[in-house]
């Protein structure tokens, strides 16, 4: 069986980030403390938004918005539970 | 005809001199954080450098406040868009800190109390271009824009002039720091316009 490319994740991915991220649940990489998105500590709004654990204060997500692109940056989370919908 | 209409009561940059593209003027200071403001009393406050072989050079307030510091009338440009010319600050140039440091490497990453970083090349830090700042507008750096002393390099975005600063380390090779790891660009020239990678 041969890999795959990126295009087969498309519909994954579709899935990831049409549901509302807000209620997605992420893990602390910093002290495992697991919560609802919506529980984080938002700062920065100015140049990008910074979500803190609210357990520990380390950054779980940053999100940046350039003119024609948003950057997630996710290297604060060990994962992201995405509940999908119709679940 | 477009009139800058976004914050900070700021004016059409052509009649400006300094003013870089895309950004206003203010005579405001905004205050920008990514995290809570750090209270650092000046006893636990120390500064050091480590090389990248791991050899380390500090400094205690008393130290880093002996040290000779010079005024300086810089133009400061944030990412956000505002800048603000003319802005007066006292500190220490890194090139007196660095000038007893023995070093082959050409990049830096600046930390700073609550763990934040930003990259800064070895070379924009030498030559008059940068200073561990510890005074604003005559007046001691209060802790929202930094204090007891923040990085100062006018010549980048101001998210290089990293508030809060604790030390500084040798890189060999260039890393991001905390919102260049986000997505802004690696080196930051407002000249350029630099914002974003890829920028
Ligand atoms: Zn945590």
């Amino acid at each position: 069986m041969n890999p795959l490319d990126g295009n087969a994740m498309a519909g994954d991915l579709r899935e990831l980030f049409t549901v509302d991220v807000t209620a997605a649940r992420y893990t602390c990489a910093g002290c495992g403390h697991a919560d609802a998105v919506a529980t984080l500590i938002l700062w920065g709004q100015e140049m990008g938004q910074v979500g803190r654990c609210p357990h520990c204060t380390d950054v779980v997500v940053r999100v940046v918005q350039a003119p024609d692109r948003v950057f997630l940056d996710l290297r604060g989370s060990v994962r992201l539970e995405l509940p999908l919908a119709g679940s | 005809m477009g009139i800058i209409s976004r914050g900070f009561g700021g004016r059409r940059r052509e009649s400006i001199p300094g003013l870089p593209p895309g950004q206003y003027l203010t005579h405001d200071f905004p205050v920008l954080s990514a995290g809570p403001t750090p209270r650092i009393p000046l006893d636990r406050w120390s500064f050091t450098i480590t090389t990248e072989t791991g050899a380390k050079s500090s400094w205690n307030w008393t130290e880093f406040t002996a040290l000779t510091s010079e005024d300086v009338t810089v133009d400061i440009h944030c990412v956000t868009k505002w800048s603000k010319l003319g802005s007066t600050w006292r500190g220490v140039s890194l090139d007196t800190l660095l000038a007893e440091v023995d070093t082959a490497a050409d990049y830096t990453m600046v930390h700073s109390f609550g763990g934040y970083t930003t990259n800064v090349p070895l070379e924009d830090l030498l030559d008059s271009k940068a200073w561990i700042a510890y005074k604003f507008d005559g007046e001691d750096l209060e802790p929202e824009h930094g204090g007891p002393a923040r990085m100062l390099i006018p010549h980048l975005y101001f998210w290089k002039s990293a508030k809060w600063v604790n030390g500084l380390t040798l890189m060999n090779e260039d890393e991001p720091g905390f919102w260049e790891a986000a997505g802004y660009h690696m080196y930051g020239d407002p000249w350029l316009e630099q914002r974003y990678q890829g920028d």
